[in-house]
């Protein structure tokens, strides 16, 4: 925690909706390469959270900064910060009117200003890698939700974001179809992306985070290594959370 | 005529819905066909066997006035396709600013708001007979310098500004129906918001629009009779010039039929559009 500038800090983050306080004064670090996960019951404010880092929902109180720079003073490029972190959404919000090719070249061309022919380079690239070329030029409509959802992280790779957010990325998937997101997720963890991810797949936070957070009612309220989080969690509502977890037999 | 037309329908419709290897395909089309038969026999023995078909017909279906005033009345319709044609490419261009000025956020733009509802309240409102009376006659009378004085124009501002009313509210509503993650996704990517309306929003609103804006355009084509009030020789004002040269009322269908001509193949165009979109993003979809 030294003069190493951070990829992402945020700092006492407050945020409500009307008179629902959904996040209540929330301190988070992550070092470069890091892998956070943050866990929770649903409306703990993970999504929120996941939202305000990349200025979709603007704070009410609070700082963040990314690599060095504050993105939450007022004036600040909202574009120029979003070009710099992707996100991922549990609903996939692939657009529909667009093939894949042109869903995944439309930021780098329209918001890094990458010709044609480059941004269609690099996203053939990334969905060969992927294992999705031959569905370059295939409507979403026509994908399962896996494919779908892996479209959807590289439509974010294409970006080439120093951040990346992933928002229950999985929730919205068939059982059968998650093993194949998940994959993705853990190759890219293992090339050293800085990721922070909200997540219900308790062995896949095990497996994957460097730490855990757990939210509860707007703060976190733990967080550590995976294994002290799930192994031996302090806090009564951590373990009362996991307890539930383990008795619907998800970890 | 009837009956092909009748049975191409019901085909066309079952091969976009049931597909053309669904089972008992002909026989649908056997039913359809008779069942057109029957109501199209009732009512054309209807008609003419009521007591005053016989003059109803020499006034408005005498073949000879038909094809005597058929051409002027086609060359005069001409002049309907144009005004239609020109209102429409202002029509679609000034609507979306107007929608678009209405979707402004924020409070700095609070004036440019109550313009465009402003505007799309009054040209709503205002009876379009009225507003061709207004400005065609109104207008030019104040012989302003500069300002065109052609009835011509001032009958296509008219039909201009009241689509426009029209259209913006398709637009808007389009533009509402495209679910706010899809503009998120598009900002989350560093779009700006102009952007992001502009490859994610609009072409999805469109898209949705398509029926809605073709309804309005056959309306449009329609009113352009309207311009014959200012003593613009357009289709019908020559149809009443044949009409009264000939005392017959025959003009008047062969008017009808060229705008029939035109705005039913527009609908059916319209219809294999959106089939073609829907199966382009759905094909497949169904595994």
């Amino acid at each position: 925690m030294s003069e190493e500038i951070r990829a992402l800090v945020l700092e006492g983050i407050r945020k409500s909706f009307g008179r629902l306080d959904v996040l209540r004064g929330i301190d988070l670090e992550l070092a470069e390469h890091e892998v956070v996960c943050l866990i929770g019951a649903s409306g703990s404010g993970k999504s929120t959270l996941l939202r305000c880092v990349n200025l979709l929902e603007p704070i009410d109180a609070g700082r963040i900064v990314l690599r060095g720079d504050e993105i939450t003073t007022p004036g600040v490029d909202v574009n120029a910060v979003r070009r710099g972190i992707g996100i991922v959404f549990q609903s996939f919000n692939l657009f529909p009117h667009m093939s894949v090719l042109e869903n995944v070249t439309l930021g780098p061309r329209k918001a890094l200003g990458l010709s044609r022919a480059k941004a269609e380079a690099r996203a053939t690239d990334l969905l060969e890698r992927f294992g999705l070329a031959d569905k370059r030029d295939e409507y979403p409509d026509r994908l399962s939700g896996g494919q779908q959802q892996r479209v959807a992280i590289v439509r974010a790779l294409a970006m080439q974001p120093g951040l990346l957010l992933l928002d229950e990325v999985t929730s919205a998937l068939d059982p059968e179809l998650v093993a194949e997101v998940l994959e993705v997720i853990r190759e890219l963890a293992a090339e050293g992306m800085t990721m922070l991810i909200a997540t219900h797949e308790m062995s896949f936070a095990r497996d994957v985070a460097h730490r855990v957070c757990f939210l509860d009612e707007g703060v976190i309220l733990e967080q550590g290594p995976p294994e002290q989080i799930f192994g031996s969690p302090q806090e009564p509502r951590t373990q009362q959370f996991l307890q539930r977890i383990v008795q619907a037999g998800r970890l | 005529m009837r009956q092909t037309s009748g049975s191409a329908l019901t085909g066309s419709r079952g091969s976009r819905i049931i597909g053309s290897a669904s089972p008992g395909g002909s026989r649908a089309i056997a039913v359809a066909t008779i069942s057109t038969l029957v109501v199209v026999g009732l009512l054309a023995t209807a008609v003419v066997n009521s007591p005053g078909w016989d003059d109803v017909k020499q006034a408005f279906f005498d073949p000879e006035v038909f094809s005597e005033s058929f051409p002027d009345i086609a060359d005069a319709f001409l002049l309907n396709v144009r005004i239609f044609l020109v209102a429409e490419v202002f029509i679609l261009v000034f609507a979306l600013v107007i929608a678009l000025m209405r979707g402004l956020q924020g409070p700095v733009f609070f004036p440019f708001r109550a313009l465009a509802t402003i505007y799309s309240d009054f040209f709503r409102g205002i009876p379009t007979i009225l507003l061709v009376y207004i400005l065609g006659f109104g207008v030019t009378t104040l012989q302003l310098p500069g300002v065109p004085i052609s009835p011509l124009f001032w009958g296509t501002v008219s039909l201009i500004l009241v689509y426009s009313a029209y259209v913006s509210e398709v637009y808007r509503a389009g533009i509402d129906s495209v679910h706010p993650s899809q503009e998120a996704a598009a900002r989350s990517l560093g779009l700006g918001r102009f952007a992001a309306l502009r490859y994610v929003v609009l072409p999805q609103a469109v898209r949705r629009v398509i029926p809605p804006l073709l309804n309005d355009f056959i309306g449009l084509q329609k009113d352009t009779a309207l311009v014959a009030l200012l003593g613009v020789v357009e289709a019908f004002r020559q149809s009443q010039i044949d009409s009264a040269g000939s005392f017959n009322y025959t003009p008047y269908i062969c008017t009808a039929i060229l705008f029939l001509a035109i705005t039913v193949p527009l609908t059916r165009f319209t219809d294999w559009l959106i089939a073609r979109d829907r199966r382009r993003q759905l094909a497949g979809g169904m595994r």
